[in-house]
């Protein structure tokens, strides 16, 4: 089918609501009003490559976090990594290293926590077609207050983790190029502590909760955008789960090894982005597979599935499980990203625990400093999957280039399959289109927790719009959640 | 019994951080429903607005068409408009856009950096995105009130969860909101 060609129906949904930023999908309908194929769009567009050059390299860490409010630390710790290699901060001082691995886990918790709560326990509570008003996270705490309170406390606890580290809740300091810019006080650490075996319980039920939508639902999850795919994310050496540092590793659909601790100051070697017109987004792959198949997903499913074992005890029973499912294969279901979501905070929590009880986080060595480079690479596994920051900076300590590929963009391909698996499933070959049925194809986006502020590094936000076309370009129904409607009088 | 007022939000050209900070009022959320309740919002599933609003929360300046068009449907929908946080203020991160030194195209400049081909980019056509589905770009980063009149604005990258949940409860129980030294801050 050409999608060029202007004959098709349109429905939009706009904006996409319970996802962090705006996106937008068209679906292309054919004659019998069977889905050809699903996009979707990135709308917005930032230019903060072009607008860091100039700035000094100190700033990046400060001004990159910016590009994002829901998981700021992923990108403030990236960048602070890429500029440790430009000022030859080749091993930080455990002190600084330690304090940066709190932050981070204290964000993957309150992201992962954040999504599954506030954001797609909605859907999982009331189902996919529920009534709309019904479908947020306040009617979650009319009918599941216990639930919901958790939820808002675990949330509140990965924020307080980064408060003490960074100085505040949303857009903190704490790391500078070669280190840290403070340590953790013995007041802070007992007040941390104070609530962490309560932390455990809960990120012990969040698992099961995740786990039981899974197997009670496992037919629908087992249809609902389950696609075979490439995945990619850091591994530790030994192979563990690692969410700060490590080499990367990519399997194929089957679970063989495509590159494995690849260093990623090399990461150009292996992945390249393509440019399409039709998004702002941009649709990476693995190189040596080509644009066309190498397209790979990223973030909890993927690491789950790529790594060999998790290093903390609890998580690391639950990581069995969850790879018992598909019997050691790939996990492929775009919905168990939940479930692995979940694993992730109860590994968080326990890594967390372990980090406050090391002394090493009262050490007073908070920087170093080697021979200086002109370039550098920044790897995190950010709560959305593999997080990439590359600079270059001048001897004036002036950046005069930057490259982000954010964990949203490298699952761009994922969820344009997704949306297009489930338009197919729920929308394809109907007549009418109900919100019911859009909210599935919302559901779809949400499992992979998509973060659009980071992922064109956007001016804004990006609507999402399903727009659903038939060959003669009619409107198949105008059923678009953002038209213009009357506003009832009070 | 007294109606609960009704609050809408959005997210401009801002990064999200003014919503997660909405959040960071925590266990607030929980009396914040008993005064208010939500309507359109990133956080419900209304798209539009369902009824008209006491209090719109705008995070984010304009940057494309979209932006300007949300805004004033917020303007006509809502009794009071609160500008939240740096880019609705002043235009935040965004605006390092507006003005790139030697630079008599700044947008264009920030296209060509991101989508031309280079050894990285894979983009035989060479082309930057502009499919008709995509909005029409700004010329430049606007703020809100250069947009739309605005009633109030609570400063901050982001404003902390104590400062939001404080005025917001303010406004809704009618009382002037917060304006102590320690809880305006524009860092």
């Amino acid at each position: 089918m050409n999608l060029d060609k202007p004959k098709t129906r349109i429905v939009e949904i706009e904006p996409v609501t319970r996802v962090e930023g705006h996106g937008k999908v068209t679906i292309h309908l054919d004659d019998d009003n069977n889905v050809a194929e699903a996009r979707l769009h990135i709308v917005e567009f930032r230019g903060f490559e072009r607008f860091i050059r100039g700035r000094l390299l100190w700033e990046a860490p400060v001004i990159v976090q910016r590009l994002c409010g829901i998981c700021p630390v992923s990108h403030h710790i990236a960048a602070a990594k890429a500029m440790d290699v430009i000022v030859g901060a080749d091993a930080l001082p455990p002190t600084a290293e330690k304090m940066r691995r709190l932050m981070h886990y204290g964000q993957v918790m309150q992201s992962n926590v954040l999504h599954f709560f506030h954001l797609s326990s909605p859907d999982l509570l009331f189902g996919f077609d529920a009534p709309r008003g019904k479908r947020n996270i306040f009617n979650v705490i009319k009918e599941f207050p216990d639930l919901a309170k958790q939820g808002v406390l675990m949330r509140k606890y990965g924020q307080e983790v980064i408060l003490h580290t960074a100085g505040k809740k949303i857009h903190g300091t704490g790391a500078i190029p070669g280190g840290i810019n403070k340590n953790l006080s013995l007041q802070e650490r007992d007040l941390l502590l104070q609530d962490i075996e309560q932390m455990k319980v809960w990120a012990k039920g969040a698992v099961d909760v995740a786990k039981r939508y899974t197997l009670e639902h496992l037919s629908q999850v087992e249809q609902f955008a389950n696609f075979n795919s490439s995945h990619l994310s850091l591994v530790r050496e030994d192979g563990a789960l690692d969410l700060y540092h490590g080499g990367l590793r990519a399997t194929d659909a089957a679970g063989n090894i495509i590159f494995d601790h690849v260093d990623y100051q090399d990461f150009n070697d292996y992945i390249m982005e393509e440019v399409r017109p039709w998004s702002y987004m941009k649709f990476p792959f693995i190189k040596s597979r080509g644009a066309l198949d190498g397209w790979y997903r990223v973030g909890p499913l993927s690491r789950l599935n790529n790594v060999a074992f998790i290093d903390t005890p609890l998580a690391n029973a639950e990581h069995k499980e969850f790879r018992a499912l598909t019997h050691n294969k790939p996990n492929h279901m775009s919905l168990a990203y939940h479930w692995a979501r979940m694993i992730e905070v109860l590994h968080c929590v326990e890594k967390i625990h372990e980090l406050l009880l090391d002394p090493d986080l009262q050490g007073a060595d908070l920087r170093v400093s080697g021979e200086r480079r002109e370039e550098g690479v920044g790897v995190i596994e950010a709560p959305r999957g593999s997080l990439f920051h590359h600079y270059k900076v001048d001897k004036n300590d002036q950046i005069t280039y930057c490259n982000l590929i954010v964990s949203t963009t490298h699952n761009n391909n994922g969820m344009n399959r997704a949306v297009t698996d489930v338009a197919k499933k729920y929308l394809g070959g109907k007549k009418r289109i109900t919100e019911g049925m859009l909210n599935h194809v919302e559901v779809a986006v949400r499992a992979y927790d998509p973060c659009l502020s980071c992922a064109t590094h956007a001016l804004g936000q990006m609507p999402l719009t399903v727009e659903l076309f038939d060959a003669d370009g009619a409107l198949i129904h105008s059923n678009s959640q953002h038209m213009g409607q009357d506003i009832p009088p009070d | 019994m007294k109606r609960k007022k009704r609050i809408a939000t959005v997210s401009l050209a801002g990064c999200f951080g003014c919503h997660m900070s909405l959040l960071d009022m925590d266990e607030h959320i929980l009396e914040l429903m008993e005064l208010a309740e939500f309507d359109r919002s990133p956080l419900t599933d209304f798209k539009t607005f369902s009824r008209r609003c006491d209090i719109g929360v705008i995070e984010g300046g304009c940057c494309n068409e979209e932006n300007v068009h949300t805004l004033q449907e917020f303007r006509k929908h809502c009794d009071v408009l609160v500008a939240v946080g740096q880019c609705a203020i002043m235009g935040g991160l965004p605006v390092m856009r507006n003005a790139i030194m030697h630079s008599k195209d700044p947008l264009r400049e920030c296209l060509e950096e991101a989508y031309s081909s280079s050894a990285k980019v894979y983009n035989p056509s060479n082309q930057i995105p502009n499919d008709a589905a995509l909005p029409l770009l700004l010329d430049k980063v606007y703020t809100c009130a250069e947009v739309v009149k605005i009633d109030y604005q609570i400063p901050g990258c982001p404003p902390s969860g104590e400062v939001l949940w404080a005025t917001l409860a303010a406004l809704i129980k009618g009382e002037p909101a917060p304006q102590e030294y320690h809880m305006i801050k524009y860092d």
